[in-house]
């Protein structure tokens, strides 16, 4: 039996940007926050070890337990899902911050296109662009209105970047000045600009000078060492959460965090949410945790398994296209190419997770796609993110996996090679979505959520087009050798590829479209507030941070007006 | 020496304490903190000479882990040590992965979390899947590696009537060639599989920090020109030339 707690204003299920988020803005304006996050406590001090590729990078040391949760998958419905049994294509995360501890810190705002991709593809291309399977749909809000959001996101964490000459119109430039030009930025951006593209500096979160967010916490300056993907920053210099939206929710004296606390349901009577069930990871106690109001803010996938294993919203169908939950699942396109310098070598040991240029001319609607069998693009990048020795192992096409031609080239190439990629935008297709597995369970008796997903045509035209475009500007960059990637036939679970996952609770304007309205309040339970990328109805050509975090602000706001009005927001 | 060494071991204090003084976040701000890290680095790279000098910062050198944790049987290691070594031969780059201590790195990392499987999902049941669906053994990945290394023992007394490890470089490389491409039948388990672990085992063994008992001496940072551990390239990361850097390890924070 449960043990039942006194009742709170507001239960976060998870602590990460979302959550964080969500945390401070409330507990500011006064409410009482708990936030439950099933993972441990972690800031920067647990950091100072982190120079080390095998035990971050190789072993996971800040990703999800598989051995508790997971998920299963499979290509296509007719076959049988099995777990993906250790970490691959993407890496979840686990503890306080979530992933918002191991990103790279790519700070995007998708583009004005995304957010009515509907409307415009229609109207500029017809009706029948894509086909009836691809569930395109418009967000419910548009990028003018998002502005302020992703302006307050931006301020909160610092972000370091300068004008995207091509991106959607901004209210203020950036907190702070973009990072630092490298031999390597500036080569990409000389042949981009040769060929009439329009390079900027990527957008940043790892900080190229120390910043005070207006929320007073104090972020460090960015040392290009070389450790971010995949690690936490020692420096206190790439923004998380943990350094910025938590420690603010604390100060406040209304925010009580709990960690190793493992939300297993959204208690409801059909209407509202009462609270929440959770276990203590660490004793087995299982509590009830009642709140005005439910915030879900754990990542893609246990947003979507905790909705389906709690019975709130309608479960997808895909056979009659019916119901929501676990609808237009979509992941991230990575064309790219590969430039083989002989005779220079490259400081690519040295970066950051988020150094690099940008060019957006292939990216949303940016180039007329009327003679293109696809809608959509991506942008394109050069990063100076740090290689590390074990993952990088560079070696031209036809050189045998192992041996000694293996070791020899491998060694030369090591600083001899830079990539360009894309962040290809990925549709949602009827085919592709989540629900929950019949056979596998989790640690606690639950149900593993099943991902159904292979990539479509649209996806294999996009990476065809995008990965040409790489390998035009790689030649102009004055690579001996450029190797364009292929696209895979199938989506493969295993080589690791990108944490971009996104929808199935979608955000839109009308209840039978979408999960969740433009506050990110489910249609069917009114103070139930479903947050992350899982409301994106389709992924765009860019990282997903930037636009979940002016999201979770929106939801911050909707939230503390709910509070005090009750009922529906819209 | 005893002087150079006491002020670079000062030095990295000095970095510890700076970085806990970023830990705790209020009493110090962002600019002053660059100031103290770029300073810091200064006075590393003047006290480098040292380490130019050789002086083996693995500790691994007459190491008192080089001694099995996993293996029972020696045999067996020596087979894992001559496979390991074929993946990734001395040549005229460096040591290859005996010379390197990857057995070492491999037989340890058999008996912990890696070659238990901890942190990863175990339960049944075990259908075949496809290909896109990755691995779906029940058998651990010790149990791999035990099962790999008596095929190789097996393949080569069949077809060699030799022990693995007597046999030449191109004769192992003809029978790791028939595990990479999946011609060995192994139990619960194929042997392209059981090749891939291997091989990336060898390659993180040759590439991790000396920590953990492989890249001896960093010479395999030192082949690929890769610095380890560095604090900060904030001073060296607009540099047009390629810069060449004496590696450093985690040791660094223990010495």
């Amino acid at each position: 039996m449960a043990k039942k707690l006194p009742k709170v204003d507001v239960v976060t299920i998870g602590v990460g940007w979302t959550g964080g988020i969500i945390a401070a803005e409330l507990a500011k304006k006064g409410l009482k926050v708990v936030g439950l996050e099933r993972g441990k406590d972690r800031s920067t001090k647990d950091f100072l070890m982190v120079h080390d590729e095998y035990r971050y990078a190789i072993r996971y040391e800040l990703m999800q337990d598989t051995s508790r949760e997971t998920v299963t998958f499979r290509n296509e419905a007719k076959e049988r899902a099995l777990p993906m049994r250790q970490l691959g294509s993407f890496l979840l995360g686990e503890g306080l911050g979530g992933s918002g501890v191991h990103w790279n810190g790519h700070n995007f705002r998708f583009l004005p296109y995304d957010f009515e991709i509907k409307t415009m593809t229609e109207k500029k291309y017809g009706k029948n662009k894509l086909g009836a399977d691809y569930l395109i749909q418009d967000w419910g809000i548009t990028y003018d209105e998002l502005e302020p959001y992703f302006d307050t996101f931006e301020k909160m964490a610092g972000i370091s970047g300068e004008d995207n000459p091509l991106g959607g119109k901004r209210s203020n430039p950036y907190p702070t000045p973009p990072m630092k030009e490298t031999v390597i930025t500036k080569r990409f951006k000389d042949a981009a600009k040769k060929m009439g593209l329009h390079p900027y500096h990527l957008p940043s979160a790892n900080l190229s000078k120390s910043y005070k967010n207006p929320d007073g916490e104090q972020l460090n300056a960015c040392q290009y060492c070389g450790f971010c993907e995949r690690f936490g920053c020692e420096y206190g210099a790439k923004t998380s959460p943990n350094v910025t939206v938590i420690p603010t929710a604390q100060k406040t004296g209304n925010f009580e965090l709990r960690t190793h606390s493992n939300v297993t349901r959204i208690l409801h009577d059909g209407k509202k949410a009462t609270g929440v069930l959770y276990v203590d990871v660490l004793t087995g106690e299982e509590f009830e945790q009642p709140a005005d109001m439910v915030a879900v803010t754990s990542y893609v996938m246990n947003n979507n398994k905790l909705l389906l294993t709690s019975k709130l919203g309608k479960p997808y169908d895909p056979k009659s296209g019916t119901g929501i939950i676990g609808k237009n699942y979509c992941y991230q396109i990575l064309p790219g190419a590969a430039g083989f310098f002989e005779k220079e070598r490259f400081n690519t040991f040295m970066g950051a997770g988020a150094l690099g240029a940008t060019v957006d001319d292939y990216n949303g609607d940016n180039f007329d796609h009327s003679d293109l069998d696809f809608i959509h693009g991506g942008s394109l990048s050069i990063t100076q993110t740090g290689i590390r020795p074990i993952q990088n192992n560079p070696v031209p096409p036809d050189t045998p996996r192992w041996g000694k031609d293996f070791k020899d080239k491998s060694i030369h190439y090591f600083n001899r090679v830079l990539n360009i990629g894309a962040q290809g935008a990925s549709m949602p297709h009827r085919q592709n979505y989540l629900d929950l597995d019949p056979t596998y369970k989790d640690a606690y008796g639950e149900p593993l959520l099943r991902l159904t997903y292979d990539f479509t045509e649209q996806d294999k035209n996009l990476y065809k087009f995008i990965a040409d475009k790489s390998a035009e500007i790689m030649k102009e960059m004055g690579a001996d050798t450029v190797v364009t990637n292929k696209a895979a036939e199938k989506y493969n679970i295993v080589p690791y590829q990108t944490t971009h996952n996104t929808g199935g609770v979608i955000m839109g304007a009308d209840p039978n479209t979408s999960a969740v309205n433009n506050y990110m309040q489910m249609w069917d339970a009114e103070n139930v507030f479903v947050i992350g990328a899982s409301a994106f109805p389709h992924n765009g050509g860019y990282n997903p941070t930037g636009t979940l975090g002016a999201l979770a602000y929106r939801a911050a706001e909707g939230m503390a007006k709910y509070s005090k009005q009750g009922g529906s927001l819209v | 020496m005893a002087d150079e060494e006491q002020k670079s071991t000062m030095t990295r204090r000095r970095f510890i304490r700076n970085s806990s003084l970023i830990a705790g976040g209020a009493a110090i701000g962002g600019g002053l903190l660059g100031t103290l890290i770029g300073m810091n680095l200064d006075e590393e790279e003047r006290t480098s000479p040292n380490k130019l000098t050789g002086h083996n910062q693995s500790g691994n050198g007459q190491a008192s882990n080089r001694a099995l944790m996993y293996f029972t049987d020696k045999e067996n290691f020596q087979v894992l040590s001559a496979a390991a070594e074929r993946i990734f031969p001395e040549d005229d780059n460096g040591p290859g992965a005996i010379g390197l201590g990857v057995p070492y790195f491999i037989d340890h990392q058999l008996a912990g979390n890696y070659g238990n499987n901890t942190r990863e999902y175990m339960q049944g049941p075990f259908p075949e899947g496809t290909p896109t669906q990755g691995y779906q053994s029940p058998l651990k990945r010790h149990q791999i590696f035990d099962e790999g290394i008596r095929m190789l023992k097996e393949i080569s007394q069949k077809n060699h009537q030799k022990k693995f490890d007597e046999l030449t470089g191109e004769e192992q490389d003809k029978i790791l060639t028939q595990f990479d491409t999946g011609k060995v039948k192994m139990r619960g388990v194929d042997s392209t599989t059981f090749f891939n672990l291997l091989r990336s085992a060898v390659l993180e063994g040759a590439y991790a920090d000396p920590l953990y008992g492989g890249n001896n001496n960093m010479d395999g940072w030192k082949m690929k020109n890769f610095p380890g551990h560095q604090g900060s390239y904030l001073s060296q990361i607009e540099a047009k030339e390629f810069k060449e850097i004496q590696p450093q390890s985690l040791h660094a924070f223990f010495k």
